[in-house]
């Protein structure tokens, strides 16, 4: 079903996902099949960038032009993040 | 990295925080007549149930109270003739909208009407994998084969699917077979769900029960499908309250994450908590869900720790299970307030040990459901 999660991947949220601000609570969170998931913030900056177009290294990219860190470090993040919310099935590729 | 974190632990909560989800139980009627169903023994009719502008407005008060998801259920929902209706005014309130269904009803039209209303996913529940006794489970001619179409449709349309396998002493056995048809079928999630023996189950329960050996080659296999499956599908699973040492936290304590509203439009902590007496639950026709959560007597009973007895109020676990069940602390005690005999710490706890007993010795014959008369057995 998925394939491994790599740089040239073009992740996007995985079938009946969806990520929704809760008001009540003050939050945003990934809604799905009986399950939910409450993002970190930098879970939530990765998981917006999910346009089922952009590739991982694409993602790195736009992060690593908005904030001040080494590539290298965003990308070993980012492949991570991504990798555990693939094994959640949050996310696929 | 910390991710994501399973929500709704209940590390430092407030007193009361909002409900999570809706199990909105849409009606009672189904063609199917399972012996385990989890609606009361008394049915609600047709006639008493809510009408398609009083759900709406009780879904939009329950996203209001901060419910992010509705369960649309019964029952069969996809009975209602306005299922379609009931769909887009849930999707309409900003809910996550889930279809749970036996599904032999579903067709394609019924499929396209409920993409096109929002529906996010469908929950299939399926009885056992070797047809006749699907069909001898559900008491419903063909129920298999209908199933594996409407799994298809669902599929085709694009939506996401969750399979509901409900295991007992007659089809546990099978359980490798229900994580292949899983497969097969394309969903992404399995449900492996002991029955919980309350109302017709627990009238059954002597040919429900599973037993000790079943249960641990039953363990033992979704250990490892879990392993060999990651990222293919998802397998929930708990470990039945019969052979537990400690309850399950139901419905995450009382009061706590969820609330139900029943084909009638009583507003119920849990599907099943209408079977306990002396309690006057409030009715979404008078009051609102608001109301019903934050000041309805029967909603502040048993929430919290307060209520407790021992040997839960003592307990370091009494905000890890809150106390277990109470339907079932009512059912095998009579007493609701009552710690669940689930519990080893439970004075009651050798009532599950005999019950497993006197199931192992019986003939494994069903009572089934039928609208308009309770079970005979005890």
């Amino acid at each position: 079903m998925t394939a491994p999660l790599h740089p040239g991947s073009v992740p996007r949220l995985a079938r009946g996902m969806k990520l929704r601000e809760d008001k009540a609570r003050g939050q945003w969170v990934v809604l799905g099949p009986e399950r939910m998931f409450v993002p970190d913030e930098t879970a939530l900056e990765v998981l917006r960038l999910l346009d089922g177009t952009r590739s991982v290294d694409g993602m790195i990219d736009d992060l690593a032009a908005r904030y001040a860190a080494p590539r290298e470090e965003i990308a070993a993040d980012v492949l991570a993040m991504l990798r555990e919310l693939a094994e959640k099935g949050v996310v696929q590729s | 990295m910390n991710a994501v974190t399973p929500a709704g632990t209940p590390s430092g909560t407030p007193p009361l925080a909002p409900p999570l989800a809706l199990l909105a139980e849409l009606t009672h009627r189904c063609p199917l007549r399972c012996p385990y169903c989890s609606n009361p023994v008394e049915l609600t009719r047709v006639a008493a149930e809510l009408d398609t502008a009083s759900w709406a407005r009780v879904f939009q008060e329950a996203s209001a109270l901060g419910c992010l998801q509705v369960h649309l259920s019964g029952g069969e929902p996809t009975a209602r003739r306005d299922i379609a209706e009931l769909v887009r005014a849930a999707a309409a309130a900003g809910l996550y909208t889930n279809l749970i269904t036996a599904g032999v009803l579903l067709d394609e039209a019924m499929m396209a009407r409920l993409v096109e209303a929002g529906l996010d996913h469908v929950q299939l529940s399926v009885q056992d994998t070797e047809p006749g006794s699907a069909e001898r489970i559900g008491g419903y001619r063909d129920a298999l084969p209908k199933k594996l179409r409407a799994a298809r449709l669902v599929r085709e349309a694009g939506l996401a699917l969750t399979l509901n396998a409900v295991v007992h002493r007659q089809n546990l056995d099978r359980l490798p077979e229900m994580i292949a048809l899983a497969l097969e079928i394309g969903a992404g999630r399995l449900e492996v769900a002991h029955v919980q023996y309350y109302g017709w189950a627990l009238a059954n329960r002597d040919a429900l029960l599973p037993t000790r050996a079943q249960l641990e080659a039953a363990t033992a296999e979704v250990q490892r499908a879990r392993e060999a499956l990651k990222g293919r599908l998802v397998i929930d699973y708990v470990v039945p309250d019969y052979y537990a040492k400690r309850p399950k936290s139901c419905m995450g304590g009382w009061g706590r994450q969820f609330l139900a509203v029943s084909p009638a439009g009583r507003v119920l902590p849990c599907h099943a908590a209408e079977s306990l007496p002396g309690f006057d639950f409030p009715n979404v026709r008078e009051v609102s869900l608001r109301d019903a959560w934050e000041n309805s007597e029967a909603f502040n009973r048993f929430r919290g720790t307060g209520w407790m007895k021992g040997p839960c109020r003592d307990c370091p676990r009494a905000e890890i299970d809150w106390g277990g069940c109470r339907c079932q602390a009512f059912a095998l005690t009579g007493d609701a307030a009552a710690t669940d005999p689930a519990c080893g710490l439970s004075p009651d706890h050798a009532l599950l040990d005999m019950a497993v007993r006197e199931a192992a010795a019986s003939e494994g014959d069903f009572t089934y459901r039928v609208m308009g008369a309770a079970p005979q057995k005890a």
